[in-house]
């Protein structure tokens, strides 16, 4: 496969123009419109490409593919909410079985590729997540965190932010918990790579899988995905939602690679916190009927912390 | 052909050894732990060539499995209790695939309380899934019906994955004499994998187990599980006959011991039939006239067979090996509703639960059944349901209670002294 860069070293994506210019993942899907998670699949998918099999968790992205229709070019599996990453190791095992038996041609192999959301990614699924990094699997994971268990109706999940109201924290302060940090959980195995990307930066995002696609082992990418629906605001903000939360810091873009960490995006003059919460009804109750600075500022605090780590770092 | 002492493990092994599997997602548990064992080595030793990965977990070793079998290569794995259980989301989900593979369960008692010790309510929980379901009591039958199950999965009319079932203990742990069959006749037998639609390729995008919209296309689906499930009755008899063609032993859908002249018929699942068949010659010798049916397809369930074999007889004792809290033995429940109605029906179906968590059923407990069965014929009523259990063993359990009393009691004691209290009665 050709996502290596190119003799020269020079990388497959430099600028803007490099990127694939129309869509190879089919349209009229029953995603919300203004779906980050389905925005960051089309950049996803053109890079990838259909010699692939993507192997689902159930979420949102589960009805993707409703019988007999599909906007896949290439091969699909719906597993169940906690195992795909098991449903690629069969797959994946298969592959190479029917290879090295001389059952089929390696032009008929494929890249494998899971997809789940955060719920399943972050708390139902880890554990064979888990377990595929152990045994060394060679896959791409793609999870599209939108923060809250989106197809059953933005309930609390294990990446639901502080402060962030859902379906089943609906009280003045929101969730009172923390946003686990599966960045960390999924680089401690010590993969080949584990990155986090957000579709209104696809340049970043581009380069991300395609060097995710120049190696081999288990290479994990977390996809912030801004959901209208769960979020509570206009699908048109979408893209303005997903560059707030890089200019204020709350989503790190970053990658993981050979034992390193390192932050493709710093942003040099970070914006208040605020200024992406305000934007979103599920943190309306921050502004409204009367400001909460403590819970704000508890916030931001985090923020910065974590920026204070990075540049010290 | 060659003849070995085999525990029933080692027969499930040498099943996926002589059937070619590829490919053998693996979970330890206790008592099934010495198949993948032996797989393990063999493959390490290159006696097999095959590739065996340990799971995180059952769930995800049967969703690995389905995986694998729905990409194109032969899948074998073994499970048991607990393990079916944390699996059983996928149990359910791969059988909808319809990507045929052979999983073995060797069968334990399930939770609470937690047992090593066999009983069937962890295959039947399996009942509805969509795997298939062949019941063995012998190792040889393991062997041979591991053998069987491949042909009976991939064949196109059913494509449905099989369970073989063996007790835990009574059957993985005992040593039988088994007759090996040869490689190259077994490999003869099982032919090549064929995926069919059942693939994924590069050249060839599929889209497996996709939702469906509406109870239209899932009903649509679900009735073409249960009509290939259906149509495996025939298939089996076929596979059956080629069976014994090729190694002269045969495996009936049902398997009948001195049953034709019988007038009452003794009905049981698994190794415990063995002690079944064991009282059965014991009541012949003392003039009885009394059979037994053990069927070894549950799914697809023998219907027909059963009416048949039951035909005129006069009463049956159903003993079943599970227990369905607040309904009572399940096969019994199967068998009563495939002989309602039949113009030839016995007119007494007795219900008797034994042998939960490896509970012994003695000698004397058959006759007892059988003579209960007998006294329903003679007065025309149906006997309330039996759970067996003697005084001794009653006592037994008393005994323990009053052990546990006493310690707890002995416990209190330092502890009352230290606090200086009164000592509470
Ligand atoms: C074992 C199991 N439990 C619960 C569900 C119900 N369920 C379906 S989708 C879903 C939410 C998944 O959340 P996430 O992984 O974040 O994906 P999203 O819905 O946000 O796309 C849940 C709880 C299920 N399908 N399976
Ligand atoms: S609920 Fe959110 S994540 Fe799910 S489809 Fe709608 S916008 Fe996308």
């Amino acid at each position: 496969m050709n996502h290596n860069p190119d003799s020269a070293g020079n990388p497959r994506f430099q600028r803007m123009k490099d990127l694939p210019s129309t869509h190879l993942l089919g349209t009229g899907t029953p995603m919300c419109s203004g779906c980050g998670g389905l925005a960051a699949l089309h950049e996803i998918y053109d890079i990838i490409g259909d010699k692939s099999v993507f192997i689902n968790a159930a979420g949102c992205m589960t009805l993707l593919s409703v019988y007999p229709f599909t906007p896949f070019r290439g091969s699909w599996l719906y597993t169940s909410m906690a195992s795909a990453p098991a449903g690629a190791q069969g797959v994946r095992d298969a592959l190479d079985i029917l290879m090295q038996k001389r059952r089929m041609a390696a032009s008929e192999d494929m890249e494998v590729v899971v997809l789940t959301g955060d719920g399943s990614a972050y708390g139902m699924g880890l554990s064979a997540t888990s377990g595929a990094m152990e045994r060394n699997l060679d896959f791409l994971y793609i999870c599209y965190d939108n923060e809250g268990y989106g197809n059953t109706g933005q309930q609390t999940s294990g990446a639901t932010p502080h402060g962030a109201r859902t379906a089943t924290n609906r009280g003045l302060s929101g969730f009172p918990g923390f946003k686990k940090d599966l960045f960390s959980i999924w680089a401690a195995h010590k993969p080949a790579y584990v990155a986090t990307v957000i579709a209104s930066e696809p340049l970043d995002l581009a380069r991300k899988i395609d060097r995710a696609l120049s190696l081999k082992g288990p290479r994990l990418i977390i996809a912030l995905a801004p959901c209208p629906t769960g979020w509570e605001f206009e699908p048109q903000q979408s893209v303005d939602i997903g560059r707030m939360a890089v200019k204020t810091g709350a989503w790190p873009l970053k990658e993981y690679i050979d034992g390193e960490f390192v932050h493709t995006r710093i942003p040099r003059h970070r914006l208040p916190v605020e200024q992406y919460l305000q934007l979103q009804g599920r943190f309306k109750h921050l502004f409204e009927p009367r400001r909460n600075d403590v819970l704000i500022n508890e916030i931001q605090d985090r923020i910065d912390r974590y920026w204070r780590n990075v540049s010290s770092g | 052909m060659s003849r070995s002492l085999l525990t029933g493990n080692g027969a499930a092994a040498w099943g996926a050894r002589l059937a070619l599997a590829d490919y053998i997602p693996a979970f330890p548990i206790t008592p099934q732990t010495e198949i993948i064992e032996t797989l393990a080595n063999w493959i390490d030793t290159e006696a097999m060539a095959a590739r065996l990965v340990t799971l995180e977990s059952e769930h995800s070793m049967i969703t690995a499995a389905g995986a694998a079998a729905a990409t194109g290569v032969r899948v074998f794995s073994a499970t048991s209790s607990q393990g079916l259980l944390h699996g059983m989301e996928m149990i359910y989900t791969v059988a909808g695939w319809r990507a045929p593979f052979v999983l073995v369960n060797v069968s334990r008692g399930l939770a609470s309380p937690i047992t090593l010790e066999p009983d069937h309510n962890d295959v039947l929980a399996a009942r509805d899934s969509g795997f298939l379901q062949i019941h063995c009591a012998t190792c040889q039958e393991v062997l041979d019906s591991i053998l069987m199950a491949y042909r009976l999965a991939e064949n196109d009319r059913v494509r449905l994955p099989v369970m073989v079932n063996l007790d835990g203990f009574y059957l993985s742990f005992t040593r039988e004499p088994v007759t090996l069959p040869d490689a190259k006749t077994a490999a003869d037998f099982v032919g090549s994998y064929d995926p069919e639609n059942i693939r994924f390729r590069a050249s060839a995008p599929v889209s497996q187990a996709v939702a469906v919209l509406g109870g239209g296309p899932y009903s649509y689906f679900r009735y073409e599980s249960h009509l290939a499930a259906e149509s495996a009755l025939e298939v089996y008899h076929q596979v059956a006959d080629e069976f014994e063609n090729l190694f002269g032993r045969r495996h009936e859908a049902i398997d009948s011991y001195r049953t034709d002249d019988a007038e009452l018929v003794l009905v049981m699942l698994g190794s415990f039939a063995t002690k079944a068949q064991q009282a059965v010659d014991q009541m012949r010798d003392a003039g009885q006239a009394v059979g037994l049916l053990r069927p070894r397809l549950m799914r697809p369930f023998p219907r027909q067979q059963f009416r048949q074999l039951l035909a005129g007889k006069k009463g049956v004792a159903v003993i079943d090996q599970n227990l369905s809290m607040g309904f009572g033995g399940i096969l019994h429940g199967e068998l009563a509703s495939a002989l309602y109605g039949q113009p030839e029906a016995p007119p007494i179906l007795a219900s008797f639960v034994a042998g939960l968590g490896g509970r012994d059923i003695t000698g004397e407990e058959f006759f007892a059944m059988v003579e209960e069965t007998r006294a329903a014929v003679a007065s025309d009523q149906i006997p309330p349901p039996r759970l067996l259990y003697t005084q001794a063993e009653l006592r037994e359990v008393r005994k323990l209670q009053a052990v546990a009393q006493v310690e707890r009691v002995e416990l209190k004691q330092p502890q009352t002294v230290q606090g200086g209290q009164a000592n509470e009665s």
